[in-house]
């Protein structure tokens, strides 16, 4: 399985094994990563599971689409690494992903 | 003797929520949440989304695990009815006639289905879509039979029926209004979508209400409407709306009509006790009016603004209302309430599929119903958060960047 470095908003950070096909916020709240809210459960529609995606890592991951794009919008701190972790699919290529959580709490 | 608990009366998103955000808020003394369910707090939107599908396991609707509960030490009891709430003792009664005592109570019982009632519904089965248990049993029904049968042309009914169709299922769906969804979007949208789910062929009759139902036998069923011939299916779901789980507050003395009431702080009118999430009617900051909304975003917001109350701050619950549905492709998205409205303007390509219509009163934007069209839904979250005045002219305007207007 997978392994996926989550850094929460209080810089905590813990490394935990995700089930391909999850997604990296399905994954974080299954592993109680605080700062994941995630409320509208992964329909890209709150951008309550805001995170950032560790630079060396951008391309792997890739960029929002168009609807990720502008819900990210609504995010707070929006940064050229940010995405909403319920839209990324966890594959064996994210082994070893670092995310940073957002302050999705505020 | 040690205070009484912190109880929350409801294990859905809003008593999740409420639960969350005390622990949040610094509170450290033991707290309850009860649920009538069996399960764990859980997603309902997917019911009569992708549940349906039947590649989604029950697992991944849980909102948090198991060890979310421990680390935030909430004592969760599912499976547990409560009848009785004891205001002068400050006292919850169970059914089993167990009490247990409260310092301070939410009430976060959300809604409950509203049956369907016709002659001869008592004797057939009649499938609904709220609980993790109703969506379990339709799903298994649905691989079961070639013909289904919708009742209502709400939200429920409608992604009921795209499911079924993206099943192969052929599908009939009844309205006993004259348009889908009539109380949420303009009539434009629901026209949109009855040619939409035309297209995609479900035989949609409006203006069409159940008149009988009969068992015909062999795990089938008889439909009798009040308009065209009748038909034979087997499997009819209804999705006609719910009725908010008030009783409680109610029987307790409190007010409730269609809701629980509370203020825009989250409180009915004892100060022990908060409601939260679709059982609420509250007074909506953002509207100035009473309102009972049934979302995901009010059961969330309004819980964090109950959680607080529960503190004695007072947090006020002012946000814009949002809603989604999944239909085939379309994502509709709707912002703020925009029913009943004096003008309205369009913007993107409805032959597309993918357009917004923005709805004005007395001169202000009050909402907008977006098809596939992302940016102008939280464009328009942000602009009626901030109570941006905008004109229809310039909403009109292809060349208006919206966020950018959103963002100035």
């Amino acid at each position: 399985m997978p392994k996926i470095t989550y850094i929460d908003s209080n810089g905590i950070s813990k490394t935990c094994e995700v089930a391909n096909g999850l997604s990296v916020m399905e994954g974080a709240i299954q592993n109680g990563i605080d700062g994941i809210l995630a409320i509208c459960g992964g329909s890209c529609a709150c951008s309550t599971c805001h995170s950032y995606i560790d630079e060396p890592w951008m391309t792997t991951v890739g960029p929002p689409d168009e609807i990720e794009a502008s819900t990210l919008e609504l995010a707070v701190d929006r940064r050229p690494n940010s995405r909403l972790s319920c839209q990324i699919v966890v594959t064996e290529a994210l082994d070893g992903l670092v995310v940073r959580v957002a302050d999705n709490d505020s | 003797m040690s205070a009484a608990p912190f109880v929350v009366i409801g294990a859905g998103q809003a008593g999740l929520q409420v639960c969350d955000s005390l622990r949040k808020l610094g509170y450290a003394g033991e707290l309850v949440l009860i649920g009538a369910e069996t399960s764990p707090p859980y997603q309902r939107p997917p019911l009569s989304k992708k549940f349906l599908a039947g590649d989604l396991e029950v697992e991944r609707l849980y909102l948090r695990p198991d060890s979310f509960y421990a680390k935030l030490d909430v004592a969760l009891h599912v499976g547990r009815e409560v009848q009785r709430i004891d205001r002068e003792h400050r006292e919850i009664e169970f059914t089993d006639g167990h009490r247990l005592a409260y310092a301070k109570l939410a009430l976060t019982t959300g809604a409950r289905i509203r049956p369907l009632q016709c002659p001869g519904v008592e004797r057939v089965d009649v499938f609904y879509v709220r609980t993790l248990d109703d969506g379990l049993r339709l799903r298994a029904r649905l691989a079961d039979v070639g013909h289904v049968t919708i009742v209502g042309g709400g939200f429920i009914g409608l992604e009921v029926a795209a499911m079924a169709r993206s099943l192969g299922k052929e599908v009939v769906l009844l309205e006993t209004l004259d348009r889908l969804m009539a109380r949420a979007v303009s009539p434009t949208v629901s026209a949109y979508f009855a040619d939409l789910h035309r297209a995609h062929g479900v035989e949609l009759r409006l203006a069409c209400a159940v008149r009988a139902l009969h068992d015909s036998g062999s795990g089938k069923l008889q439909v009798s409407t009040d308009h065209g011939p009748d038909f034979e299916t087997g499997l009819l779901v209804a999705g006609i709306g719910v009725v908010p789980n008030a009783e409680l507050a109610i029987d307790a003395g409190l007010e409730g009509r269609d809701g629980i009431v509370v203020d825009v702080h989250a409180r009915t009118a004892d100060p022990d006790i908060v409601a939260a999430g679709d059982c609420t009617l509250h007074y909506n900051g953002y509207l100035a009016r009473q309102a009972r909304l049934e979302s995901v975003q009010n059961a969330v917001d309004q819980a964090k603004v109950a959680a607080a109350s529960m503190l004695g701050q007072a947090d006020a619950y002012v946000q814009v209302p949002w809603f989604w549905s999944d239909q085939y492709d379309a994502k509709l998205q709707m912002a703020g309430i925009g029913m009943p409205f004096d003008d309205c303007v369009e913007r993107g390509e409805r032959a597309g599929g993918s357009f917004s219509l923005f709805y004005f009163r007395a001169g202000r934007l009050v909402g907008a119903d977006s098809i596939n069209r992302p940016v102008d839904h939280m464009a328009c979250r942000k602009l009626l958060a901030q109570g941006t005045m905008v004109v229809p002219a310039e909403i009109a305007r292809e060349d208006v960047d919206l966020m950018q207007l959103a963002r100035t």
